[in-house]
């Protein structure tokens, strides 16, 4: 038997939402025949990883706390993939925000300012678009790939950071260990529910959610860089600028993920150590496609991604596998979404072809 | 049309290697070829000559066995045949070198050809062939190359070189020069010649008159579906194949209008001169043209002698350095963007509809939005304002009888002429004071022709200045009050469509009279 792909001749609408699920299904069966083959059983693996972490008192907090940083980048980072700009170096953008808006709770770390933490996230946005900025301008300037140059900067930004904690930002009273001092009250973001982790940062994220939504279907802009991505003639045609719009794309996606960085040094980490993050720069990429570029998407992806971090915890903890398990899963999920996303242009057809007629040999 | 069926031109009594006789084509909506006669000769150039939609492509397809022919008779060698397939055409010894190629830049030479080749057994010691042949024939090629390192040039001499290997006794070459250098052209005229001399047909499609005045013993010209001549080129001039390829029968103006004398000028071209930023383009060259309002000019062309250039510098797609070589209305614009030109009153319909002048899966109302959203206030404090973009989609769909499921339907869901009428009244319910326009008409209707032909007509009488870039000379005669002619970057004197003989216009349509026209336009005969 022959399995063939037939092109649909237009986009089925059908798959573009369905092929998520499909993929979210495929890869929970592959993730069961994974922890069976490492002797564990399938269910309560599962069960641990994915229902337990919600279980628990505070555990949907947590989530928020996990999955607004990934909303937040990938909420920047979808508007980009609109328009054909793949900025894969949000991890960078987010370690530099980090950087530029916590060096500044550490510069004033003795003031008790209303306005430093405003200033901080500032920073931490300008910092984002700062490293957004070199791979936009190498593009724009030299026609360079961004989807390599905010790569490679990313590990330049973790190197960066890497120098300044174990060295000039190194806490004075912290006993030699790689970490910056702790950010003081004013350095800090609010709490918005007393005895959780749920700080301001998660509220923005849902503020900027709203924002590209509306940006995205109802602006000229938007519209600018849906045009640009499907049809570049017809952009120019329009009188679109193409430069302006990848600047802007690379400014969007740095700046956000600039502000997530600044949001997770001064929330929930509250000082600047060599593990700032857990990937969220790169499973945000995940995070986009799974939300269909969407910003409304991008939210139930991040929740979903939000809770393999907390998922790969409680398996380590509960069951004793290795963290990668995270890894694997984010992994798996982005192999057969991109592998599911077939179905919106092909149909799957089974069975061989009509014989075709033999020719007659010539005379 | 007499079929012709022995070689008399060369003397002998050769029997040809193909002969087509009443050969029909249908599409929808077009007979693509109406009784077509043809015959080949061994070791002959022949030449295939007609403007585009001529019927040339769909002939060499059902040479190839691509297409099957609706009615009348193939014969090789005497005996009659049905080439069902490209793969039993090869078999039969016809190879084809197609304009677009077909090849796989991350392999290099030997694997592109290796997998060209139906029986595997005949792979073996294939890049000893490839290099005996490649270096009989001049075609110098390293089977080691990645393709993606290879140029236009070497990338044509694979596929010369993978039909050679099959030892071809027809080879058809599609439009081969149009990609090439001047350079590249000559050493290809030298192989072709070459395989000729050694007995393998070869039957060359072209518009370039010059070329097949150069390279070929034999023509077979057509238009409109039909063989209108055959002639040996060697013997005719540029201008009389020009003629024989548009056709002599041309229709008198068939509208009344006269253009005001004393308009004001809308759009001044003065001296553009705008090297092309693609490999392949034609550089624009020291146009000059005036068109006032209310006037509608028409430019034509054969295809690539610097259409595309011209309307994008007209749009602002493609930006001049000196702001003054353009103006419209007076103000130079050379260095603006085409949304800067929109706002002075300028509307544009480029030639591909989509992809360029629409986007095929947004909606009509998203379209309309694209170029409109200035001229007709669509936007509001930089959010799209649905209800008025809405409402002036309806307008178009409403004045320009378009046929669709209404605003919301998406571009591609329309027929080329529905969209057409669509980007076209888009346009000008802008109200534009100068519209450019290129090949309104092309893949579309008749009955949408007219429409648009009406409407642009009606934009010219309430003052506007029209520019209409077509390859179709029936259009504009129908339409236009001058004409100019673009042949290698390089346009004419626009003159008063009356003052006009078809024997000029197609003499500068060849380009067989570089440097002189300007010279002869101011003289009218």
């Amino acid at each position: 038997m022959l399995i063939r792909l037939e092109p649909r001749g237009e986009r089925s609408t059908l798959w573009a939402y369905g092929s998520p699920l499909l993929a979210i299904a495929l890869t929970l069966a592959t993730s069961g025949v994974i922890f069976a083959l490492l002797g564990k059983s399938p269910a309560l693996a599962l069960y641990t990883f994915f229902i337990k972490p919600l279980t628990s008192p505070g555990s949907l907090s947590e989530l928020l706390v996990k999955a607004s940083p990934l909303v937040l980048i990938g909420t920047g980072l979808s508007l980009g993939f609109r328009a054909n700009v793949w900025n894969i170096g949000a991890e960078g953008q987010y370690t530099v925000g980090a950087l530029a808006g916590g060096g500044l709770g550490l510069w004033f770390y003795t003031s008790t300012s209303p306005f430093l933490l405003p200033a901080m996230i500032v920073a931490g946005v300008l910092g984002g678009m700062a490293w957004a900025a070199i791979p936009a301008w190498l593009r724009v300037r030299f026609n360079a790939s961004e989807i390599l140059t905010s790569l490679m900067l990313t590990y330049v930004a973790q190197l960066l950071l890497l120098y300044l904690v174990t060295g000039p930002w190194r806490d004075p009273e912290g006993y030699g260990f790689p970490q910056s001092r702790l950010f003081s009250d004013a350095a800090t973001m609010p709490i918005l529910l007393e005895g959780s982790r749920l700080h301001l940062g998660v509220a923005l994220a849902l503020v900027v959610v709203l924002l590209g939504w509306v940006l995205l279907g109802k602006s000229l802009i938007g519209f600018q860089l849906k045009v640009v991505g499907q049809a570049p003639r017809a952009a120019r045609y329009a009188g679109f600028s193409d430069k302006g719009l990848i600047w802007l794309s690379l400014m969007l996606g740095g700046g956000l993920a600039g502000a997530a960085g600044l949001f997770e040094v001064a929330g929930p980490i509250g000082q600047l150590t060599p593990q700032i993050s857990p990937g969220y720069g790169f499973t945000a990429i995940i995070v986009a496609f799974l939300g269909r570029l969407h910003p409304v998407g991008v939210l139930l992806g991040g929740l979903l991604l939000a809770l393999s971090y907390l998922g790969g915890e409680a398996a380590q903890i509960d069951l004793g596998l290795p963290n990668a398990v995270t890894g694997i899963f984010q992994g798996i999920l982005l192999f057969y979404l991109l592998g599911a996303d077939i179905l919106i242009n092909y149909r799957i057809r089974f069975g061989s072809r009509a014989a075709v007629a033999r020719d007659p040999r010539p005379a | 049309m007499k079929i012709v069926t022995t070689g008399e031109s060369k003397g002998i009594a050769a029997p040809p290697l193909l002969t087509l006789s009443g050969i029909t084509k249908r599409f929808p909506g077009c007979l693509a070829n109406d009784n077509v006669d043809l015959a080949i000769l061994p070791g002959e150039i022949h030449a295939l000559l007609g403007e585009n939609g001529a019927g040339k492509s769909t002939l060499v397809k059902i040479i190839y066995g691509v297409l099957q022919p609706d009615a009348g008779e193939i014969r090789w060698q005497g005996e009659p045949i049905r080439i069902s397939s490209p793969n039993f055409a090869r078999r039969l010894g016809i190879g084809m070198v197609f304009q677009h190629f077909s090849l796989f830049e991350a392999l290099n030479v030997a694997e592109n050809i290796a997998l060209a080749i139906d029986d595997p057994a005949r792979r073996q010691g294939l890049r000893g062939r490839i290099v005996e042949v490649s270096t009989a024939y001049g075609l110098a090629l390293d089977p080691d190359r990645s393709v993606h390192d290879l140029s236009v040039g070497e990338r044509q001499r694979i596929e010369i070189v993978r039909c050679l290997l099959q030892n071809p006794r027809l080879l058809i070459m599609d439009e081969p020069t149009s990609v090439l250098t001047p350079q590249e052209a000559g050493k290809l005229f030298e192989t072709l010649r070459r395989l000729a001399r050694e007995g393998c047909a070869i039957l060359y499609i072209s518009h370039k008159l010059e070329e097949i005045k150069a390279l070929c013993e034999r023509a077979t010209i057509l238009r409109l579906g039909r063989v209108v001549a055959e002639c040996d080129p060697r013997q005719e001039s540029a201008q009389r194949l020009a003629e024989l390829m548009i056709g002599s029968e041309l229709k008198a103006p068939t509208h009344g209008r006269r253009p005001p004398s004393d308009a004001k000028a809308r759009l001044e071209l003065s001296n553009l001169s705008l090297p092309s930023d693609q490999q392949f383009g034609t550089d624009l060259k020291d146009i000059s043209f005036t068109v006032a309002g209310g006037e509608i000019l028409g430019i034509g062309g054969i295809a690539g002698n610097g259409q595309n250039e011209l309307m994008a510098a007209l749009s602002g797609e493609t930006r001049v350095r000196r702001a003054d070589a353009i103006r419209i209305d007076g103000k130079p614009v050379g260095h603006l963007d085409p949304g800067a030109r929109r706002a002075l009153g300028a509307a544009f319909v480029p030639e591909e509809r989509n992809g360029h002048g629409a986007v095929g899966a947004m909606s009509l109302a998203e379209n309309g939005f694209l170029s409109a959203h200035r001229r007709r206030g669509l936007v509001s404090y930089g959010l799209i304002a649905g209800r008025r973009t809405l409402g002036f989609t309806q307008e178009v769909i409403e004045g320009f009888d378009v046929r669709s499921r209404g605003p919301t339907a998406e571009a591609h869901s329309l027929s080329g002429g529905n969209l057409q009428k669509f980007i076209v009244g888009r346009e000008i319910l802008q109200h534009p004071g100068l519209l450019v326009v290129s090949q309104p008409t092309w893949g579309v209707d008749a009955g949408a022709a007219a429409a648009i032909h009406q409407a642009l007509l009606d934009l010219a009488e309430g003052g506007s200045a029209v520019v209409v870039i077509s390859q179709d000379l029936d259009e504009i005669f129908a339409l236009c009050d001058r004409i100019a002619v673009i042949a290698g970057g390089r346009l004419s004197t626009a003159r008063p469509i009356d003052a006009v003989s078809v024997e000029e216009i197609g003499l500068l349509m060849g380009g067989g009279m570089d440097g002189a026209t300007g010279e002869r336009n101011a003289h009218p005969a």
